[in-house]
């Protein structure tokens, strides 16, 4: 059967992440872009709301069974907030949901129930490298076997929280592969940028860069131990909230730029009555609803295994992608010279919105 | 409720039928009845009447009563579903040839929203019945087209005979030949007319009218010659103090003050607007399809999954027209889906229409241009879905008049509102 509507337990969810997005992360949104900080109380408490917790079960400590198409309502409903306090407060899974979907028991015994135990703490991933054809297929980092060890080579980079992290999960390339790999905090070679990332937009969110010299783990240590993992699943799950997360950003633009549509005032009449400015609005909200319906269908093909699912993930994402960029520019344009002025947080949407295009990696469900 | 993807049984049943229909009734026959614009193609004809009344009738565009079996579990309906899918696979296998489905088509989705359970009875019989039999909308006048308040046909009581007369002359009416002039082959046909009982009421005064095939005064005046979808006939019709049974009139014969019958009327758009969208999407997968396997064939593979900036040219088209496509037709889903399940969907049936027309368009357009001269050439049928594919952006409400309806669904407006 078709269905369009989110289950009742969904619906939950995804006004309580509403209710965070709205009252939390949006009014702190500004201040923490301009100063490059969030508040760790602001982190902690979108933490509470479990969602990662929701996805993990019991038996690794935490309170219930992972659902794609659940992760993907609510990223878009925390990015609406806040898209670099929806990246932070979701760091965790970076690390936590690849071990779900493709970890050894071992692996998710001895860490799901610490990440997801306690308060929000620091685990991330890194993926991402600083070239311009990045690709996550093609890895520079290389992995290789070296006396019962994988050795780590190379440079990460937009690597979320690395400087404090507890254990960073680096994927490399084993053979040809992109395979994860369990980096605990401190090991031999394994140093983090001083300074942060610099970029176009995220600002808040402290991104670092992360060399691996020789970096020694144990066999044990490759995700899904010693045969490794598949990454597509993986990489799905992160193009899929890549795209929810470029939905909620698409959001926050069209609702604010309607909203000003209806108060501006010019030629005698509000601005949303001309069609030049309502049009805009139609087509934004018309893309905005057909990519939201492509991000749901690879959601429910992973949660179901169908065979084309990681084919429409990348469909979902790369739309997205175009999507996010279209809605956010003419977001900007609506408000004319008040979009050009920090004040107006549409310009921080427009850049934030370019992000979708090269950052699949930070976020995943 | 909950989030499903899961295609319907019966409806992929019907698409695996409908697919054989297509690439063996309507592919092999569709350069023929583009080149011979005005010829009909009796055999489609009488094969889908014959199929669609083995399979339970219906009238085209309004669904089937779901009538579940005694203390058997009562199914979601899915009656519009099944039909987005069925247009979607006929407009794919040709979309000129889908037009001309026999059924009640738009004069008949009319008479289903606005007529009484009478005037159902009475009008809607005759799809069932043994010979195909059309029904057309008049809608469009030479200076009404989006704007239907301008529509300048009167109807007038005539209060001796209990007759309305309707005078007016109607232009681009799909399917107003087969509907209205009498073929041997076909069954008595009707027409939906419509007219002002009240022209000084503006959109409160207009009324839809059954008027009968062969209605004396009535006549088809002219049939087009289009850009594309040439197998579908579309009539310039005149009447002439054409004579209407009083009760041929759909909604009230009064005026009041309210617009509230003209909405009502206006909310068959709403039903058929995500199927004119699907019959849209028909055509841009058609067109998708056709380029895939002609880039195969030499030798261009397209690599899903590498990054943007790493892909030809071409392989980015292909992948954005997936996109398109895709999300083009879960956005028709998602419009009949809430029409099924009598959810207000006039925003998400706009919103269908308006990506459909952009999408069908580019679609088409882009796969004509990749292919060059193969492309630009009739030894192939993509430069007639290029044709086709237009009409999609214009019919039944164009971009912009949905872009309208979107906007002031977002925003709230009335239509004096955002004009």
């Amino acid at each position: 059967m078709y269905s369009f509507e989110p289950n009742e337990e969904q619906q939950m969810l995804v006004d309580a992440v509403g209710k965070y997005a709205a009252n939390d992360l949006r009014p702190a949104a500004h201040e923490a872009e301009e100063s490059r900080e969030l508040p760790k109380k602001l982190i902690s408490k979108g933490w509470e709301i479990g969602l990662l917790q929701a996805s993990t079960p019991e038996a690794y400590g935490g309170f219930g069974e992972r659902s794609t198409v659940t992760g993907v309502l609510a990223v878009e409903e925390m990015a609406f907030g806040d898209l670099a306090g929806a990246y932070a407060v979701m760091t965790p899974s970076l690390f936590a949901t690849p071990i779900l979907l493709a970890g050894s028991e071992e692996q998710k015994k001895q860490y799901l129930p610490e990440v997801v135990g306690g308060d929000w703490r620091p685990y991330t991933a890194a993926l991402i490298e600083f070239a311009f054809d990045f690709d996550a297929h093609a890895l520079r980092t290389s992995a290789t076997l070296e006396g019962g060890e994988y050795v780590l080579n190379g440079e990460k980079a937009y690597v979320p929280f690395a400087k404090d992290a507890e254990a960073i999960l680096v994927y490399a390339n084993l053979d040809g592969q992109t395979q994860g790999f369990i980096v605990p905090k401190g090991v031999a070679g394994l140093a983090v940028s001083e300074e942060r990332e610099k970029l176009l937009g995220l600002n808040a969110l402290p991104l670092y860069r992360v060399k691996l010299d020789g970096v020694r783990v144990p066999v044990s240590n490759r995700l899904g131990g010693e045969m490794g993992h598949d990454f597509e699943p993986i990489l799905a799950s992160m193009r899929v909230a890549s795209a929810a997360a470029a939905l909620g950003v698409a959001k926050a633009s069209l609702e604010y730029a309607t909203n000003y549509a209806k108060e501006r005032q010019a030629f005698g009449m509000k601005i949303a009555q001309k069609q030049a400015v309502a049009f805009m609005l139609a087509e934004m909200a018309t893309e905005i609803a057909a990519i939201r319906l492509l991000t749901w269908e690879a959601a429910w093909k992973l949660d179901t295994g169908k065979a084309d699912a990681a084919m429409e993930a990348y469909l979902a994402a790369t739309g997205a992608a175009d999507m996010a960029m279209m809605v956010t520019d003419r977001g900007v344009q609506v408000l004319g010279g008040h979009g050009y002025i920090r004040e107006h947080p549409v310009e921080m949407f427009m850049r934030n919105g370019r992000g979708f295009a090269m950052l699949t990696g930070l976020a995943i469900v | 409720m909950t989030i499903e993807f899961e295609t319907p049984k019966p409806v992929v049943q019907m698409q695996t039928v409908l697919q054989t229909v297509a690439e063996n009734m309507m592919r092999p026959a569709s350069r023929e009845f583009d080149e011979n614009e005005h010829s009909i193609p009796w055999n489609y004809i009488e094969f889908m009447h014959t199929a669609m009344k083995s399979m339970g009738g219906g009238n085209g565009l309004t669904p089937r009563e779901d009538k579940p079996k005694e203390g058997a579990e009562k199914r979601p309906p899915i009656g519009y579903q099944l039909l987005a899918a069925q247009i979607e696979m006929l407009a794919w296998g040709d979309v000129g040839f889908y037009l001309i489905t026999p059924g009640g088509g738009l004069g008949g989705a009319a008479v289903q929203a606005a007529g009484t359970p009478e005037q159902r009875a009475k009008f809607l019989a005759r799809f069932a019945e043994e010979k195909p039999t059309y029904a057309a909308m008049c809608m469009t006048e030479a200076g009404a087209g989006s704007d239907t308040s301008a529509i300048r046909t009167k109807a007038v009581l005539d209060e001796s005979t209990k007759e309305w007369i309707i005078n007016g002359e109607k232009i681009f009416v799909t399917g107003g030949d087969k509907s209205f002039n009498a073929y041997e082959q076909l069954g008595k046909g009707f027409i939906v007319v419509w007219a002002s009982i009240d022209p000084t009421a503006g959109r409160a005064g207009m009324r839809a009218f059954v008027v009968e095939s062969g209605t004396p005064g009535v006549k088809v005046t002219k049939l087009e010659h289009k850009m594309g979808i040439r197998a579908s006939d579309t009539a310039a019709i005149s009447l002439v103090d054409a004579r209407v049974p009083f009760d041929h009139i759909l909604g009230s014969p009064t005026v009041e003050k309210t617009t509230t019958g003209f909405k009502g009327a206006m909310a068959t758009f709403d039903a058929t607007r995500p199927l004119v969208a699907a019959s849209g999407i028909g055509v841009a997968r058609a067109a998708l399809e056709f380029l895939k396997e002609k880039l195969a064939e030499n030798g261009v593979q397209i690599r899903y999954g590498l990054p943007r900036n790493k892909l030809t040219s071409v392989e980015r088209d292909v992948i954005d027209m997936e996109i398109m496509v895709r999300s083009a037709w879960l956005m028709v889903l998602k419009a009949v889906w809430m029409a099924d399940n009598k959810k207000p969907n006039a925003l998400e049936s706009s919103m269908s229409k308006v990506r459909a027309g952009d999408v069908t368009t580019k679609v088409t357009q882009k796969a004509v241009e990749i292919l060059g001269p193969l492309g630009y050439s009739r030894e192939f049928l993509l430069e007639k879905w290029f044709r086709d594919a237009k009409i999609t952006d214009i019919y039944e409400g164009t971009g912009q008049i949905n872009r309208l309806v979107v906007a002031r669904q977002i925003l709230g407006y009335s239509g004096s509102e955002l004009r």
